[in-house]
């Protein structure tokens, strides 16, 4: 049975008990194991959340704290809106939360921080292992699809944090959105673990856990609600701003103030402007009214959605916003053929960040949309070389 | 919400499964039932070919062909060629896509 001690925030007298001559923990290495059991014990750079150090016979594990700080909401924030999300990670191992020991749960996550806040704060009073796989910084549903969060990593992470040492049953919990990478019969056969799946979000695992382990019909299903899809159109937003609408607003801009004599300041700004808007609220319609308005926009395909929201748009701000009113029959034939499409390419962008589109569907709607997209791309060039020719002429 | 119907590729075949409830336990849509010790497939269209119940199910009984519903990821496919794959952040990174 391993010896556990549990020490707060003093993790420099217990290295030095465990390690042999006392050494400051600030000047350990990442790595360094501890009476080389292969743990590692990372003694500079502890991250805040960690609340202290417990020592097991396999070695110091990090207790962590089941709060969130001010801190942590600010990079969940950043992780919402930037590319912040793209290293944000904490180091694979075993965690502990609480004061588990030989007969407490084991629950499995990766390594993206957020997943790993998201369940140590649900954890909440229970006093349980987390054990967290390096999925290169992926979390759990994505990594599963990829295999990175899968039986293989599973096995090896048991094997590393020697946790057949520390507890006395064999069930791991594992998310069910783990499913996809996760074999039960392989990580039973591997490594002698029984893989049980938790509900699909880790704020029902006090029910879980107290109905006996079983998951309800609802905890095992994933919905995707208005909170959760809003949540995601800053990402959906802001990297369409950078790819399609600098360039797009770029182009017209040299479109519209071109004339004869060179580029015209002037023209560019009263020509283009009206255009930019229309880019602008183009992409809005794709990116942010689509998903927000998701099950209420008739028709399944997210293209044919985008589509109908961005018709809307256009007719709206068209009617609605007075710098819009005065376009010629050229450029609102334009307005109408272009926009709509360009929202309808965005809306199915969104594909990706849902919770229930397959790649089958995808690929059907790819396979119509996108000679259209190329098609109404070639006309709407062709208008505006229309409209330019009739300004030039005029002149 | 449901997807695109008649689409998903899953296949399911009833003589192999021993009605273990893999499949009801690990799909995320309720797409299986169990019915008289065999899993049934009940809602077929909330199908997202994510993989778990094949991955889960130790008898060949079910069939998918697996992958991300994803249109960047399949248009980048269509251009460079491979699987689709969930790589958002660029080339050779690792991103968080879904």
């Amino acid at each position: 049975m391993p010896e556990l001690k549990f020490m707060k925030d003093n993790p420099e007298k217990e290295m030095a008990a465990c390690c042999g001559p006392a050494q400051s923990t600030l000047q350990l290495p990442d790595t360094v194991s501890c009476c080389n059991t292969g743990v590692p014990v990372r003694g500079k750079d502890q991250p805040s959340w960690v609340t202290g150090t417990l020592m097991t016979d396999v070695g110091a594990i990090f207790v962590v704290s089941t709060g969130l700080a001010a801190a942590d909401f600010w990079e969940h924030v950043k992780c919402r809106i930037s590319a912040f999300r793209n290293n944000y990670r904490v180091d694979p191992g075993l965690y502990a939360v609480g004061t588990p020991d030989k007969n407490s749960d084991v629950f499995a996550t990766a390594n993206y921080k957020l997943s790993f806040d998201v369940l140590r704060k649900s954890l909440k009073g229970l006093n349980a292992w987390v054990l967290v796989l390096d999925t290169k910084g992926i979390n759990v549903w994505c990594a599963a699809g990829k295999g990175t969060f899968g039986s293989d990593e599973l096995i090896r992470i048991l094997s590393m944090t020697k946790l057949d040492r520390l507890v006395d049953h064999r069930r791991i919990i594992v998310p069910q959105l783990g499913a996809p990478g996760v074999s039960v019969d392989k990580v039973k056969k591997a490594a002698g673990f029984e893989v049980c799946y938790g509900p699909v979000r880790a704020e029902d695992i006090g029910d879980y856990i107290a109905s006996e382990y079983r998951a309800t019909r609802q905890m095992r299903t994933v919905t995707f609600p208005i909170l959760e899809r809003l949540i995601l159109t800053p990402m959906e937003i802001s990297p369409a701003m950078k790819k399609y609408y600098l360039p797009y607003a770029v182009v017209m801009f040299a479109f519209f103030g071109l004339q004869p004599g060179g580029l015209v300041f002037k023209d560019a700004a009263g020509g283009g402007l009206p255009f930019l808007l229309l880019g602008l609220i183009s992409l809005l319609a794709g990116a942010l009214f689509t998903p927000v308005l998701l099950p209420y926009i008739p028709f399944r395909s997210f293209a044919v959605k985008g589509w109908v929201i961005g018709m809307l748009s256009v007719f709206l701000s068209t009617k609605y916003i007075a710098m819009l009113g005065h376009l010629d029959t050229v450029l609102l034939i334009f307005t109408y053929l272009f926009f709509p499409l360009a929202s309808s390419y965005i809306a199915l962008q969104f594909t990706g960040a849902t919770t229930f589109t397959g790649m089958s569907g995808v690929k059907k709607e790819l396979r119509v949309s996108i000679p259209l997209y190329i098609l109404g791309f070639v006309l709407s060039l062709v208008l505006l070389l229309v409209h330019k020719y009739g300004e030039w002429i005029v002149l | 919400m449901k997807y695109l119907p008649n689409t998903a590729s899953l296949e399911y075949f009833p003589l192999h499964c021993v009605g273990c409830g893999m499949c009801v336990e690990v799909c995320p849509h309720g797409v299986f039932a169990l019915e008289n010790k065999k899993a049934v497939v009940l809602e077929r269209d909330r199908c997202m070919e994510c993989g778990a119940c094949i991955t889960n199910c130790a008898f060949g009984a079910l069939k998918v062909d697996r992958g991300v519903g994803c249109a960047a990821a399949v248009i980048r496919s269509m251009i460079n060629g491979g699987e689709p794959s969930c790589d958002c952040s660029g080339k050779g990174k690792t991103g968080d896509c879904c």
